[in-house]
């Protein structure tokens, strides 16, 4: 055979590979593996469905929704789109120690983010900084990219539609208003800060916009967003980046400050509060909803019973469907293990 | 209309018989009109003259492109392809800023991928057509120029240029013939690469050019031939030849066709009348239609399915845009403005409705036309790659010459194949003989030693080195000068029509007519009796060393009626004999009375030798006294000269001569089938596939050969014979045979034995050969009928009208149909076609004979229309082309002579028992492997773009996609490609050789199981739930989830991020599931595209790519910060449980409840490796159950007896013999011989040859029909020599198991599949495993089955292992569970390895 294969160069090579043998494992769903292997998918399911939806439990949320559609709500007065800045006060009372760290985030709904044309309308270009966008803004900011033939700066849509509500959050300590105080560093994504975004290196900041106009809905430009702070200003300020982080889905909620320093690290006794609104953003006129949301967090997050249940859920009906497999199993079995 | 008239009746490839007719008719209008060709002029040697006409030259070309064409062509060609220009369409859609919901590269990077494999692919295959046209266009000639020969390329051969061909050179192109250096102008061609007959044909030139014999006379030559333009016919041309004011007609006899060989010819002279393009080779070789495989009609229909369903989901999209518009998006207008030429919801419902047709273009997939190519190239390697169809005798691997059709090998239903040189070798061999009652020949003991194969060099000098022989008391008995023994060798070596030829001394070739005449011829040789020479009235012989030259007085030839020749020789003693050689039925009748003791023993042997599928013929002598023989002359000069029914009067002669014969002996030829022929038609038959032959051989040819490669069997329920010869004959047989098979099934071992008796002779009568044979089965039926019951014949109930046709389907008989040439025309007449297929497709075996190749394609096209069945057609020679053609999937046997076939094949190989590897294991395979593929392509697309439109309903229906891009650009040509692509390659659910073992594995694919509508159903409804989950599941969590820092998760990228990394984790983890045999390949390729997928993902999402471009790239940082989210990885986890847990609940299910065979057959396999049994015992014990079936009918055959006359040559070669024609003589001896003898032929001959040679050709200008008259005379150019057939079966078997299936399977089995180790052990069933005995066990096994689920698969899996593998399955079973010892069977099994 062998002095044939050399004397035939017409022979198709041996090897494992052409001939098709490659050795292979070749798996068979049997039931000694799919059994126990369903028994094992649902134990593990069901563990971490209890941690999860244990862990879930363990979370505070309070959602106060400060829209003003009711007549009798503290907001009713400033649902009127027309009036701007105006101040309303949402009074809240705290059982029990709402334990920190805890987040203040602010809610829309029915408010779409993720509208193909909205979500586009801006120039990252611009946005990372890049002057010659300052002059000539990328079409896709259309039609948010020229007002009056300045060039908007931010362009586009999302950035002329930035939230610009406004809290204060302060304790009622007998009579008195403790104010709380709320951290809004860090509450963007890094990348989002230290990548994306980028302020053009111009100082001060404010000639950058020379020849260009703020988006038409702000009451400022850019550079002056944040008057306590110089260095949250421009591209970089947070309140931007977290606007800029559009929403998946049409309800969402963005992170708007944290209370995790000063007194009130440990999280907010028990008491009386007081919210004090800034009212400018318009959402009734598309039946959107607008809310505050206290929340603190755990390992794995906010508060999430979905995933926990789901867990659960999945997990019973894997042992569920074991047994009903052992059962099947056993009266039919597989014919060719007689 | 006379062009419509000229349509080819007999010899064009018939692709689709009536449009090519449409077709050429109108072609050769244009042509006729536009070319003005009505006719043909050449003249010889008048370049210029010819120039005038712009014939066309000698150069071809088949290639499609050059350089510069190629890419606008190529484009042109491949944006026919729907998709592609689909995907164009769409391309040009997203250009379109108001709807582009994509960028434009996540189209027309996939596009151009799959326009640049294709492209590379079309131009690999030009290239290889031009090399090839290069290499025949520069093949030498030798062109007669200038009065003197030149080396010219075939390319710059013109039209009316005269060529020399050399002995065994191809003919350049059409030519006439001028002269040969073979007196008379003859020369032989053949011609197996157009027609596919091996054996050889005579052409004459014209008397007055034969004389032309040296270039300079051919110089001078300046003939004008006016003739037909070009066509396709390649028996018929009809021409004159206008020289020297003289017309003489030319016909096809005067003809060399491009692709026939000159053989036996020194060389010869031809004058090119048509060149290249025009010959009638390249006529014949039309365009190759396109093949498409069943799965490709399919998947067309599914995508446009899947279109319409875009279409659908566009609609609702758009509606529930323009709802949403007007509800909320109006409101919205301040954050969201409308754009400026949308001011209304309608027309933005309108973009909206193109804007998704644009992201949900990805549920017809770009890449699944590239990805079923390369799978398929895939395939077609492995078959060229497989060694085990390689052939080492012929040093010819199996070539898939067509790429697509692979999956249709899975699929065949119908095999139509040729008999010569496919199912047999066209060899003979004289294998046995009987001599005054005593029998020789190879004493076959499978288990002895290999007789030794006898040695005749001592005895004999002029012995051929290549003749077998085993039995060498024969020998013996010649070397004993046994009397009848040499008698017996003296007629074969003197009775036959032969011609040799002897280069050297001793160095002796004959040129025999058919192969079994040479086969006797060299016979007599190496026992001593040499054929050394003839003439036209002596033969010259060497007996036992000794000289004799025999004057040979007269030839009585063969033909179909007598079917038996004598010829009448004087001995050098001056002892005048007749020596007769015939069928039996025939010779037996005509021997003296005395003879009748050794008549019945030789009957006798006879019977044997039929039984064992030998070719028999009877030999006689008689001696006849000088009167007689003076009579009998008279008489017969007589009869030779009347003008009236010359013919009957001849054969009248014969008959009188030939009376009161003394019997010597009978001869056995086995017509060699290929080696496995019977074994794989056995495989091919239990696999459900219907094998019909087709061959233009002679019924009782097929008959046998039928036989002897076990498609009919004497089992048989009842074999029908279509004869008639007439339209209403052949209905009526047809009718007659549907009634008898309706009428046999219900009862089926009762009708078994009154077929035989009562209507047999009705369906017998017209086939004298098997007349002895129905007594002998009636004897057997009784006895293996199994009932034992005396057969009680119902008188036949008077025919009802025709059975309704639906009846036929239940037709459960093992019948067989046996159809003849005239009949079959008229079978395949319009109406009635149905009644033939519906009586043809009841029978397990059809035998058509005498079919002409158009009639083949006929055969073929009427199967695919009527029966919408995959049909496979396999065949060696040129007369197979058009059924190679028309049939679904061609096969060309190669490695013969003939390239013709193998040229417009789809696969070739050099055996027809590779069919068997072909069908069962690579066409199951790729069968297998393209279903799976296409199940998880179409659900992975499903998944994948499925959640846009769940999303639409959350995002303002504004065409928002869930996924970055850059995911969807990548996602099927990177991330998911190589996983299914890998699967599709290299797949296997049971080994190769199981699935020769279990030939029902292959029905499947026959009903079409593995991936249909239902099929597509089931998995784009995974596709679609998978979608669900992925889109809700996220959606659910993220919602409301927040990051550990408190920021929440419900942002655009990072669902993104989430959904595309759960899909492309959900659907690895399906692939991972689907396949069934994984190779390192399939884990590079699943884990590495998981993997790429995170890896890919990572680097668009760094900074550094968006430092670059920052407006491409703005999911920065989305990777890196989603990843690193528990809940992110949970929410993964928990779609992926969702998705695959029930899928894998509902298989695992379903393997338990309805397990179909090859599950049942995988895991006896895998159980079996865990075991470490050694696998080479069921191989081989698989194949003795094969073999012992085989045996078990043999053994059961008994003297059936199918003898028939071997010759397949044609009348008329006796009188080319005795003329003389082709002997070359001097005029002196042939004055000599002719003074001797005065036999009529000898006087028109030499009266011929006087006139030849003494009077100047325009003498004879009178007799210019002369010529017309001998070609007349010559034999018919007919059919291919027919044989007869005989089997060997047991021993090859035997030597063909171990070196082909012991060998892959420890491979196989070096690797234990873990899980396969757990599981049989803890899932053992307890009950039957402890069952004493395995024989109870696996009939209660079966029993248990059959009462659980009556579905098709115990019924078909029980069938399988009854009916091939009886003890085997039951080995096997107990080796699998019975630990406590083997029974004896399968120790017996083992003892045999």
């Amino acid at each position: 055979m062998v002095k044939e294969e050399e004397e035939s160069p017409n022979r198709p090579d041996n090897t494992a590979f052409t001939q098709q043998r490659l050795p292979a494992w070749q798996p068979m769903l049997s039931a000694g593996i799919v059994i126990p292997g369903f028994v094992v998918i649902g134990l593990v399911f069901i563990g971490i469905g209890v941690a999860l939806f244990v862990t879930s439990r363990s979370i505070t949320v309070l959602e106060i929704d400060y829209t003003g559609v009711d007549k009798d709500s503290p907001c009713f007065k400033c649902s009127d789109p027309d009036i701007k800045n105006c101040p309303c006060t949402v009074d809240f009372t705290i059982d029990t120690l709402f334990e920190g760290p805890l987040f203040l985030y602010y809610g829309l709904s029915n408010y779409f983010q993720n509208y193909r044309k909205y979500s586009a309308s801006k120039d990252l270009t611009q946005l990372s900084g890049d002057l010659a966008n300052f002059k000539a803004p990328s079409d896709d900011c259309y039609p948010y990219d020229y007002s009056a033939q300045k060039p908007i700066v931010p362009c586009g849509s999302i950035a002329n539609s930035m939230f610009n509500d406004t809290f204060k959050l302060f304790h009622m300590v007998k009579g008195t208003k403790n104010p709380v105080a709320l951290d809004g560093k860090g509450i963007a994504w890094w990348t989002d800060y230290n990548v994306k975004f980028r302020n053009p290196s111009v100082n001060p900041l404010k000639d950058a916009f020379n020849g260009t106009t703020k988006p038409p809905f702000w009451p400022k430009p850019a550079y002056e967003l944040d008057p306590t702070d110089p260095a949250n200003n421009g591209f970089i300020n947070q309140d931007f980046l977290v606007w800029m982080r559009a929403a998946a889905l049409p309800n969402f909620r963005k992170l708007y400050r944290r209370i995790s320093e000063g007194e009130y690290e440990k999280g907010l006794p028990a008491g009386n509060y007081s919210l004090e609104i800034a009212y400018n953003y318009p959402v009734l006129k598309f039946e959107g909803r607008k809310k505050v949301v206290f929340s603190n967090v755990s390992w794995m997050g906010g508060k999430n019973e979905f995933l926990g249940i789901a867990y659960l859920v999945i997990g019973s009906l894997c042992v569920v469907m074991s047994i009903v497999m052992l059962i099947v199993y056993a009266k039919f079995k597989f014919p060719e293990e007689d | 209309m006379t062009v419509l008239k000229e349509i080819p009746e007999k010899w064009f490839p018939v692709v689709l018989p009536l449009q090519r007719k449409k077709q050429k008719g109108l072609d050769g209008g244009k042509s006729k009109k536009g070319r003005g060709e009505e006719e043909r002029r050449v003249r010889a040697n008048d370049r210029e003259y010819n120039e005038k006409y712009q014939y066309a030259s000698n150069c071809i070309m088949t290639s499609k492109y050059n350089i510069i064409t190629f890419l606008p062509v190529n484009l042109f060609e491949q944006f026919q392809e729907v998709a592609n220009t689909y995907f164009l369409f769409l391309l040009i859609l997203q250009l379109i800023p108001q709807i582009s919901s994509l960028s434009w590269f996540t189209t027309i990077v996939p596009l151009a991928l799959v326009l640049i494999i294709t492209a590379v692919k079309d131009a690999t295959d030009d290239y290889f057509r031009h090399k090839s046209d290069n290499q025949v266009n520069n093949r030498q000639s030798q062109v007669l120029i200038r009065g003197s020969l030149q080396h010219e390329k075939w390319m710059n051969v013109r039209v009316g240029d005269i060529i020399k061909l050399e002995n065994n050179q191809f003919v350049a192109a059409d030519l006439l013939l001028l002269s040969s250096t073979e007196p008379h102008g003859l020369c032989y061609i053949e011609t197996a690469e157009l027609d596919g007959e091996t054996n050889m044909k005579v052409r004459q030139s014209v008397s007055v050019t034969s004389e032309l014999g040296d270039p300079n006379n051919l110089f001078s030559f300046n003939g004008e031939v006016v003739c037909e333009p070009p066509n396709n016919k390649l028996d018929r041309f009809c021409g004159t030849l206008y020289w020297r004011d003289k017309k003489y007609t030319l016909t096809n006899q005067n003809m060399l066709l491009r692709g026939c060989v000159l053989r036996n010819t020194e060389a010869c002279y031809g004058l090119v009348i048509f060149a290249g393009p025009d010959t009638k080779l390249m006529q014949n070789s039309g365009r190759t239609k396109f093949k498409r495989t069943s799965i490709d009609r399919l998947m067309n229909t599914l995508v446009l399915w899947i279109f319409g369903f875009l279409v659908c989901m566009g609609l609702i999209l758009a509606v529930g845009d323009a709802v949403w518009e007007r509800e909320v998006g109006s409101l919205f207008q301040s954050y969201l403005p409308w754009d400026p030429p949308v001011n209304n919801f309608l027309f933005n419902a309108f973009l909206s409705f193109w804007s998704y047709v644009i992201i949900l273009n990805t549920v017809v997939p770009i890449s699944l036309y590239v990805s079923v190519e390369v799978i398929r190239l895939g395939h077609s390697y492995f078959i060229n790659w497989d060694q085990q169809m390689f052939c080492s005798q012929c040093n010819t691997a199996a070539e898939a010459r067509t790429t697509t059709l692979n999956e249709e090998l899975g699929q065949v239903e119908y095999i139509f194949s040729d008999k010569t040189g496919t199912l047999t070798q066209n060899i003979m061999s004289f294998n046995k003989c009987s001599i005054n009652g005593q029998t020789y020949g190879e004493v076959t003991d499978p288990l002895g030693p290999q007789p030794k194969r006898l040695d005749f060099t001592p005895f004999n000098p002029l012995a051929d080195l290549d003749f077998c022989f085993y039995d060498d008391t024969l020998l013996e008995s010649v070397k004993v000068g046994d009397s009848h023994t040499h008698k017996f060798f003296r007629l074969l070596s003197l009775c036959h029509t032969v011609m040799s030829e002897e280069k050297s001394e001793g160095e002796l070739v004959y040129k025999a007519q058919s192969p079994d005449e040479g086969a006797l011829v060299t016979a007599a040789r190496n026992f001593g009796f040499v054929f050394r020479s003839r003439t036209p009235g002596t033969i010259t012989t060497t007996e036992m060393g000794r000289p004799v030259t025999y004057t040979l007085l007269a030839i009585l030839d063969f033909n179909n009626i007598r079917k038996r020749m004598s010829v009448i020789v004087r001995s050098p003693e001056g002892r005048i004999r007749l020596y007769c050689k015939g069928a039996d039925t025939v010779l037996l009748e005509r021997l003296h009375p005395c003879n009748q003791e050794l008549m019945n023993i030789t009957s006798d042997h006879l019977n044997e030798y039929a039984a064992d599928g030998l070719r028999t013929l009877a030999l006689a002598y008689r001696d006849l006294s000088e009167d007689e023989w003076e009579a009998w002359s008279e008489s017969h000069r007589c009869a030779d000269k009347a003008s009236d029914c010359r013919e009957d009067r001849v054969a009248a002669a014969y008959e009188q001569i030939e009376q009161d014969m003394m019997l010597l002996g009978a001869t056995a030829i086995e017509d060699k089938l290929q080696e496995g022929v019977p074994e794989t038609i056995a495989v091919l038959s239990l696999a459900n596939i219907k094998i019909w032959v087709l061959t233009g051989d002679k019924q009782e040819t097929a008959v046998n050969i039928g036989y002897s490669c076990k498609m009919l069997t004497d089992d048989m329920t009842e074999v029908f014979i279509i004869n008639g010869h007439t339209v209403q004959s052949v209905r009526q047989e047809l009718r007659r045979a549907r009634e008898r098979m309706i009428e046999l099934s219900p009862t089926r071992e009762g009708g078994k034995e009154s077929g035989m008796e009562g209507w047999g002779e009705a369906y017998f009568s017209g086939n004298g050969l098997r007349g002895g044979q129905e007594g002998d089965r009636t004897e057997r039926g009784g006895g293996g009928g199994g009932g034992g019951k005396p057969p009680q014949c119902p008188p036949p109930p008077p025919p009802p009208p025709s059975p309704p046709s639906n009846l036929m389907d239940n037709v459960s008989g093992e019948f067989a149909l046996i159809v003849n040439g005239h009949s079959l025309a008229h079978a395949l007449e319009a109406d009635m076609e149905t009644e033939f297929v519906s009586t043809a497709c009841a029978c397990k075996a059809v035998i058509c004979c005498r079919v002409t190749p158009l009639q083949k394609a006929q055969v073929v096209e009427l199967i695919k229309t009527h029966k919408k069945a995959v049909t496979l057609a396999i065949g060696d020679g040129a007369n197979d082309v058009s059924m190679i053609k028309s049939a679904h999937i061609g096969v060309g046997i190669s490695g013969q002579e003939g390239i013709q076939a193998v040229l417009s094949s789809d696969y070739s190989f050099s055996q027809f028992r590779f069919l068997q590897r072909l069908l069962l294991v690579h066409g199951r395979w790729s069968y297998l492997r393209m279903c799976r593929f296409l199940c998880y392509f179409f659900y992975k697309n499903f998944a994948f773009t499925m959640v846009h439109f769940w999303f639409g309903f959350f995002c303002g229906f504004s065409a928002q996609t869930v996924y970055d891009q850059y995911f969807i650009t990548l996602y099927n040509i990177v991330y998911t490609s190589l996983p299914v692509l890998a699967m599709g390659i290299f797949d296997q659910d049971v080994p190769d050789h199981r699935s020769l073992e279990y030939p029902k594995l292959y029905e499947p694919g026959q009903l079409n199981l593995l991936f249909n509508k239902k099929e597509f159903f089931i998995c784009i409804t995974q596709g679609i739930y998978t979608s669900v989950v992925l889109f809700f599941v996220p959606y659910a969590v993220l919602s409301d989830a927040t990051q550990s820092n408190g920021v929440p998760l419900a942002d655009y990228q990072t669902f993104a991020v989430t959904t595309a990394t759960a899909l492309v984790i959900v659907v690895s983890v399906q692939i991972a599931l689907d396949t069934g045999f994984w190779t390192v390949i399939n884990h590079v390729f699943v884990w590495g595209s998981v993997g790429l997928y995170f890896s890919i993902m990572l680097a668009l999402h760094s900074q550094s790519l968006f430092r670059i471009f920052p407006n491409q790239f703005h999911f920065v940082g989305s990777a890196q910060s989603t990843l690193l989210q528990p809940v992110v990885w949970l929410t993964i986890a928990l779609a992926t449980a969702i998705c695959i847990v029930p899928v894998l609940a509902f298989r695992f299910l379903k393997l338990d409840l309805k397990p179909q065979l090859s599950d049942t057959v995988r895991y006896t396999q895998l159980v079996r490796q865990k075991k470490r049994k050694p696998a080479g015992r069921s191989v081989g014990s698989a194949w003795r159950g094969v073999g012992s079936v085989a045996e078990g009918r043999l053994g059961a055959r008994g003297g059936s007896r199918r003898s028939g006359y071997a010759f397949a040559h044609q009348e008329g070669f006796g009188e080319l013999i005795t003329s003389g024609k082709n002997m070359r003589l001097s005029s002196q001896a042939l004055a000599n011989f002719a003074s001797r003898h005065s036999s009529s032929w000898i006087d028109t001959l030499r009266r011929k040859k006087h006139n030849h040679t003494h009077t100047p050709p325009s003498a004879s200008g009178e007799c210019s029909p002369a010529p017309s008259c001998v070609s007349g005379s010559l034999p018919p150019l007919s059919n291919s020599s027919s044989v007869l057939g005989g089997s060997q079966e047991t021993p090859i078997e035997e030597e063909t198991v171990p070196a082909r299936d012991v060998q892959p399977v420890p491979a196989v089995s070096t690797k234990t599949h873990p899980a396969a180790a757990l599981g049989p052990e803890s899932a053992a069933p307890p009950g039957p495993a402890q069952a004493p005995s395995s024989s109870v066990l696996g009939s209660s096994a079966v029993r248990c089955h059959g009462g659980d689920s009556p579905g098709g698969w115990t019924l078909s899996l029980g069938s399988v292992q009854e009916a091939l593998f009886g003890w085997k399955g039951f080995a096997a079973r107990s080796g699998a569970s019975n630990s406590q010892g083997l029974p004896p069977v399968a120790k017996e099994t083992s003892h045999i390895e």
